[in-house]
């Protein structure tokens, strides 16, 4: 009943084949927005925003890039750490370099130099598939690790062989560094999030979005109806690596505030994986829902058993997240490999005939 | 020019002068590879027998040396011990067949391999919290392997070989020549072959999935506590090893996914490959190059062999 | 039953022509020296026992397959080696015997997929999906839904393929071909697995986009009443072997044919 699309119907194509068609869709992201703009910033505490909102946007975006790889062109990736841990060090050169550019432009330009490395090792897939393209992405993510940690370069020959952000200001306001509130700094990622959601959301809905699809169900069959698989597939090599490579810079540059390359390793890969196995493969608001569930779940662990009184070590919390997050894995993989935003469908379907069962 | 000198003529200079470091290095590469055979032993096991590309072998092989340790500890005599973990891995292959492969039979391979990652980080938090995340020293002289070392004299130095890396690579060559037996010549073995090529066959045929792959993964436990056994007395044992286990994924695309011997073959080449390249050619890029080595080896085959050594060639039909 | 073969069509202009070609796979020769033409505007039909090389057949001229030996003349090219991608740019589209189309799309996204070659829109304004990028997705839409129209599926168009029964499927992969708005149409078995209703069905659209859209079609079929009220002309194999071509009446009388068909030892 709530979600009825009888009567909303489209006079012409553009209007059909706009992202959001229906009404309730279109109020439904006004009020997130909404909250995320307004409400959030302002009854929301620091640790809200600084330990919960501001990551939890930074992994969704990293899911997303991963999304447009794994789950729409079909390329199973374990590098993506390492295409972050590119960004955030392409960031922090470039700044050091050119202190006095604008670090909004360093952040996104540093995106395409995460997207260069992964055309480089997206080169592979021309010949390899599945499993064993998965082990050339670990090819990249081990040797970009050893890089990091043993290129003093990367980190400009600090002796901690860590990356510390410098302060960087925008309109005289500090928006990166030490002195930059947590406020600036979530709208900082916020806008940034927001707006390449909007243009993987656009080129997933056109003709780019089809070509992915297309490669990701049948290869043999994109190629015979015009599809160029190498261009293809390093496409989505290109913009998933960049989509990562901004998250890693945003990650650094708003959230830690420094950082040691063991940040940018293998597990960081499998993390954002399974954000987007159990968010749902395919799926733009999955990534953000996988995103919440693995990235809200040790948090959760952390401070609800001390509020109901049972005592619980911060070791203990990772062993069981560990544990939680393979269980869920094949939990999702069995009941619903679609992940949660399948669900999420299926509740809309569930309101769509709400109070009728079907 | 110096450059060049540095990465053609310099390292093969240094071996001929010092042929014991050579072959010290050799036997080191030999010993690692060995193991990491062993590990990619295991996942061929799963993989022949069930297309499953199992991602847990790793944090199996650690799993099963933290509880035999873990036993020995609590007071148990060390063969009981290893009885004990025999035991504990036919029933973790028994869990997995029922909570795991049952529910997601005949969906695409894909989606059993991420399963598999599933496992892999459930055994990683439920070994930690069991065993607690320190290292762990091996009971290998309780279950009877050999310590110390063989020296002999060679060129003006000596060659060292430890007396368990002996052990390890005889033990090992046993079990892959028992497991190519049982595979080649044996009932079950042939139902296991059959399995691998056609879950709808097979059943058509009257095997019983469930039955099959039990067996499967408990041989594929046996294999990893053996592994865990070698490994854990050469070093110590804990969840490092985890990711020293991702190598054999490297050494599965040289020898193949469904070939025994394309295990060792592959294992030999990527320990030795690595351990040689790690020590004449990496100080030239910065030490460690360890980490990364083996998996730019096994791209650059693919580029030329995507099926590996000994892997079917893969034709697609349409 | 087609009427005779005017003087019109007989004068038509060969589009494609397979000169002496040879397919063979590890030991097994798949076709051998097989050579015969397809004329502007015809359907021509390829028929032959169970494993005559008529996939094969298909799968060379669409550039899947490289021959051994001999080559394909199309639209006055001659090349004996194609991929498959220069083929769809081309002109030649093709269905599958297994239907092969993209599961995870709704019937309207595939046969959109199907306009991909057509659009060329840079990703810059894919990436707004804005202007000269919204204006190409309106206008290929309109093409595809006037393909929707001609096929009648347009209440499975929001329907991901994979739900959809296999004859609507088969449909649905037409309509991807179509969109292509190929010069040769390549239809591997589009009657399989159909009953009657749905072979009357699927005859008339073939018969419909010969005359309406002009295509040139080559079509793999079993089924003899299908072969003989459609095809202008016909091929036959057997064993990768050409033994006769000529037009449905001339087929049916032929003994080697009927031979071939019974099975009888040679």
């Amino acid at each position: 009943m709530f979600y009825r699309e009888v009567g909303q119907y489209k006079t012409n194509y553009s209007a059909d084949m706009s992202v959001m068609p229906l009404l309730q869709d279109r109020v439904g992201i006004g009020i997130i927005l909404f909250i995320a703009v307004v409400i959030i910033p302002y009854f929301g505490n620091a640790f809200l925003i600084q330990a919960i909102m501001i990551p939890f946007l930074v992994f969704s975006l990293a899911a997303i890039g991963l999304n447009l790889l794994t789950g729409y062109t079909g390329l199973l990736s374990l590098g993506t750490g390492a295409f972050m841990g590119v960004g955030a060090y392409a960031c922090y050169k470039l700044t050091t370099y050119f202190p006095d550019v604008n670090i909004l432009i360093w952040i996104v330009a540093s995106g395409f130099f995460s997207a260069a490395v992964g055309v480089v090792f997206g080169l592979p897939s021309l010949r390899i598939k599945g499993f064993y393209l998965a082990v050339a992405t670990l090819a990249a993510q081990f040797f970009l690790s050893w890089c990091f940690i043993r290129q003093p370069w990367f980190y400009n020959y600090n002796a901690s062989g860590a990356i510390e952000v410098p302060t960087r200001t925008l309109f005289g306001i500090p928006i990166t560094g030490a002195t930059a509130s947590d406020s600036t700094r979530y709208y900082v990622v916020l806008g940034i999030v927001v707006a390449m959601t909007w243009l993987a959301s656009n080129l997933v809905h056109g003709r780019i979005g089809r070509m992915w699809m297309a490669v990701r169900d049948m290869d043999l069959a994109a190629e015979l109806i015009g599809i160029r698989l190498l261009r293809t597939k390093l496409l989505a090599f290109a913009v998933s690596s960049f989509y990562c490579g901004v998250a890693g810079a945003l990650l650094v540059f708003q959230w830690y505030g420094s950082a040691e390359p063991a940040v940018f390793d293998v597990n960081l890969s499998f993390f954002i994986l399974f954000m987007v196995i159990i968010g749902g493969l395919g799926s733009l608001t999955g990534s953000y829902l996988g995103a919440a569930l693995i990235f809200i779940l040790p948090i959760v662990l952390r401070y609800i058993p001390p509020h109901l009184g049972i005592p619980i070590r911060p070791a203990t919390v990772d062993h069981i997240q560990y544990m939680i997050i393979g269980a869920l894995i094949v939990l999702f993989l069995i009941v619903e490999p679609n992940g949660l935003a399948r669900l999420w469908q299926i509740g809309k379907q569930k309101l769509r005939v709400w109070p009728f069962p079907y | 020019m110096h450059l060049i000198y540095q990465i053609f003529i310099d390292p093969f200079v240094q071996m001929g002068n010092a042929p014991d470091l050579l072959v010290q290095t050799l036997w080191e590469g030999l010993v690692a590879g060995v193991l990491y055979s062993l590990i990619a032993l295991g996942f061929v096991l799963i993989f022949k027998a069930s297309g499953v590309f199992n991602f847990a072998q790793g944090i199996m092989v650690v799993f099963a040396a933290l509880t035999l340790v873990g036993f020995y500890e609590h007071g148990i005599p060390a063969y009981v011990a290893l009885a004990l973990t025999i035991a504990v891995m036919f029933g973790l292959a028994f869990a997995v067949e029922r909570l795991m492969l049952r529910p997601l039979v005949n969906q695409p391979d894909i989606i059993l391999f991420m399963a598999t990652f599933g496992l892999t980080y459930f055994l990683i938090g439920f070994g930690e919290l069991v065993f607690g995340g320190d290292p762990k020293v091996m009971i290998a002289s309780q279950l009877g392997l050999p310590k110390g070392a063989v020296e002999f004299k060679m060129a003006g130095g000596f060659v060292s070989l430890q007396k368990i890396d002996i052990a390890a690579a005889i033990i090992a060559s046993i079990m892959v020549a028992a497991l190519a037996v049982f595979f080649q010549k044996t009932r079950v073995g042939r139902a296991l072959r059959a399995v691998a090529d056609s879950h709808k066959a097979a059943l058509s045929v009257g095997i019983s999935l469930e039955y099959i792959w039990v067996i499967v993964w408990f041989a594929a436990g046996l294999v990893a506590l053996a592994t865990g056994i070698m490994w854990g007395a050469r070093s110590e044992v804990s969840f490092a090893l985890e990711i020293i286990a991702l190598k054999a994924l490297p050494v599965l695309i040289l020898g193949g996914f469904t070939s025994i011997p394309g295990a060792i073959i592959g294992g030999v080449i990527i320990g030795v490959g690595e351990k040689i390249g790690e020590f004449y050619w990496g100080p030239l890029l910065g030490s460690g190059i360890e980490t990364w080595l083996a998996y730019v080896i096994a791209l650059v085959f693919l580029l030329f062999r995507p099926q590996g050594l000994f892997g079917e060639r893969i034709i697609e039909r349409i | 039953m087609r009427a005779p073969i005017g003087p019109e069509v007989s004068a038509g202009d060969v589009l494609l022509s397979v000169e002496d070609v040879s397919l063979s796979f590890g030991g097994v020769k798949a076709v051998s020296n097989v050579s015969f033409d397809i004329r502007k505007g015809e359907i021509r039909a390829i028929i032959g026992p169970n494993g005559a090389g008529k996939t094969s057949m298909l799968n060379i001229i669409n550039g899947f397959y490289h021959p051994q030996q001999g080559h394909i003349t199309f639209r006055g090219k001659t090349r004996s080696k194609m991929q498959p991608h220069e083929a769809a740019y081309g002109g030649i589209a093709r269905t599958f015997q297994n239907v092969a189309l993209f599961r995870g799309m709704t019937a309207l996204d595939n046969i959109m997929a199907g306009r991909t070659l057509k659009m060329h829109s840079n990703f810059f304004w894919q990436l707004l999906r804005h202007g000269p990028a919204m204006h190409e997705e309106v206008k290929h839409r309109q093409r595809v839904e006037e393909i929707i129209d001609f096929l009648k599926i347009q209440e499975i168009r929001r329907v991901p393929v994979g739900r959809l029964p296999y004859g609507l499927q088969k449909r649905v992969e037409l309509g991807r071909a179509l969109a292509m708005e190929p010069d040769l149409l390549l239809l591997d078995e589009p009657m399989a697995g159909m009953n009657l209703e749905e072979k009357e069905d699927m005859s008339r659209f073939v018969l419909d986009v010969n005359d309406h859209y002009g295509t040139t079609i080559a079509l793999i079929e079993h089924d003899m009443g299908v072969v003989m009220d459609l095809s202008d002309r016909v091929v036959v194999l057997d064993h990768g072997i050409k033994i006769a071509d000529g037009t449905p009446n001339e087929i049916k009388g032929n003994q080697a044919v009927i031979d071939a068909y019974l099975g009888v030892a040679h």
